[in-house]
């Protein structure tokens, strides 16, 4: 585990230090956004109008209960932004994209594409990890961005017109305007840039540590996928700590 | 590796000393001592499992070995930069293309990556080399378009790109019929001949070893057993070495038999 952990620091190193190449790959990035939007926009859409309905169902009665039906919107607005947005577009991202990443490096590495590109002197860090970690860091923030204004309002139209909540759209999206800062959101996106990275690094060392054939593909893609989901689960809480204690 | 900067063009000698590999417990190289001339087109010939391709990875540099040196024109390439300062291509059993990428850029992208030429001329010296191994038209199919010929022909022609000083075959005619085989080993014959390339086959094609070698090397469980001319070879009295080179399929004799 130790090993695997110092692999991806020294992977993420190198990376890091492949930035100023960025440039030159620039075709791939746009390529690898197009995919990553394509492949997700959907699926985030559905994922967090849900995850705003449920939300809204769940709190609701218990607020208006409470003579609190007014405070819905940003409770609803606040729980999406800074931790349900962030946390679920990671794990939708990480099985959709991450595991795709995953089995894409890792059939390259079992039919000796990246020794091919070896030989032609393409290092596979700057032609292969680089675009994908750049394309996640940025399409993963803004698939958040997207998710949170659609999850607002998928409590709104479940805190419309469910009988036991009957809170207006106005009443929702004014509560939910005088609670959620624009710092509020800054916070999702900082722990979505961070969750981005880590899927990204993660799904790319799987890929490229892959051996033995089919089995070892989907064996690596298995990796990728819980690997990030822990990591993703494990941060959240370290970043929340973190960004609480700078006041975000 | 492959050299960007180099402005050397001759062809490169190589030679092995004592080169030992371990994978776990299995011991795959022994020992292998070798020495390649330049220009020469050098043979290893052995049985599936012998160290073969294993030797290949160490000699382009994917593998590193446990014990031995690798010297390019009397230099280690373990020195830094060495590897750089030759132009090397190697044409893998599988083809080994980008599956991802058409053939064209395929064979263009060790220029395009390393922004060797504008677009414009790598798409002309991609045709060229292509039209070299009689591919004319297929720049724009992908790999999964392709037979297994046409996907190493493919290959020579990305290593053809590289201008390369130094070529190493992997099983170049595995998985081929025989008219593609012998098409294949022709590519090898006429490239040697148009660039004086030193090539190095990796095969256990006794047609394609005898057709095309200088030299042959047989090698067997890791260790080499005899380095000689192809006549020599056949002359030989190693009784391993004849025993590959004679080893025929016999059905009446084989199924009586069937472990010998």
């Amino acid at each position: 585990m130790f090993r695997d952990f110092g692999q991806l620091l020294v992977l993420f190193g190198k990376t890091l230090k492949s930035l100023p190449l960025l440039w030159r790959q620039r075709r791939k990035v746009c390529e690898q956004l197009f995919e990553i939007g394509n492949a997700s926009l959907l699926m985030t859409c559905i994922l967090s109008l849900f995850i705003g309905g449920v939300l809204a169902l769940q709190t609701g009665p218990l607020l208006v209960e409470r003579g609190l039906g007014s405070y819905l919107g940003g409770a609803v607005g606040l729980s999406i932004c800074k931790e349900l947005g962030p946390v679920m577009m990671a794990i939708l991202i990480s099985g959709r994209i991450g595991s795709a990443m995953a089995a894409e490096i890792g059939s390259m590495a079992v039919y000796q594409e990246i020794d091919a590109l070896k030989t032609m002197n393409i290092n596979p860090i700057h032609y292969l990890v680089l675009p994908r970690m750049v394309a996640i860091s940025i399409a993963l923030p803004l698939l958040v961005l997207f998710a949170d204004m659609v999850g607002w309002l998928g409590g709104a139209f479940v805190a419309a017109t469910n009988h036991d909540i009957g809170v207006s759209y106005q009443t929702y999206f004014t509560n939910l305007q005088a609670f959620v800062d624009p710092a509020d959101i800054f916070n999702g996106l900082i722990k979505s840039f961070v969750f981005a990275v880590v899927v990204g690094i993660v799904s790319c060392h799987q890929g490229l540590g892959t051996i033995g054939g089919p089995r070892g593909i989907g064996r690596s893609v298995t990796k990728a996928v819980v690997n990030s989901i822990v990591l993703i689960l494990v941060l959240d809480y370290v970043l929340t700590r973190i960004l609480l204690f700078f006041d975000l | 590796m492959t050299a960007e900067v180099s402005t050397c063009r001759e062809s490169v000698g190589v030679r092995v000393e004592g080169l030992r590999k371990s994978f776990g417990e299995q011991e795959v190289l022994k020992g292998i001592d070798l020495e390649v001339q330049p220009g020469e087109i050098f043979v290893i010939m052995g049985p599936s499992g012998s160290g073969k391709s294993v030797l290949l990875k160490h000699l382009i540099g994917l593998e590193s070995p446990d014990a031995g040196e690798i010297f390019i024109e009397g230099k280690s390439i373990t020195l830094p930069g060495v590897m750089d300062d030759y132009r090397m291509a190697m044409v893998f059993q599988s083809g080994a293309l980008l599956s991802s990428l058409t053939v064209g850029e395929n064979v263009g992208l060790y220029l395009a990556e390393h922004r060797l030429k504008p677009p414009s001329e790598i798409e002309q010296v991609v045709l060229e080399k292509l039209a070299i191994v009689g591919l004319q038209g297929a720049e724009g199919k992908f790999p999964s378009e392709l037979s297994g010929g046409m996907k190493k022909r493919v290959a020579i022609a990305r290593a053809l790109v590289i201008e390369p000083q130094l070529i190493l075959y992997d099983e170049p005619t595995s998985e081929l019929d025989p008219l593609m085989a012998i098409t294949i080993g022709k590519e090898i014959l006429s490239l040697k001949r148009r660039t004086d390339v030193t090539s190095i086959v990796v095969t256990h094609d006794r047609d394609l070893a005898f057709g095309v070698a200088d030299r042959i090397a047989v090698i067997d469980a890791g260790k080499i057993l005899v380095i000689d001319t192809p006549e020599n070879i056949r002359k030989s009295g190693n009784e391993r070495v004849r025993h590959f080179l004679t080893a025929d399929f016999n059905p009446d004799q084989d199924l009586k038999s069937p472990n010998p």
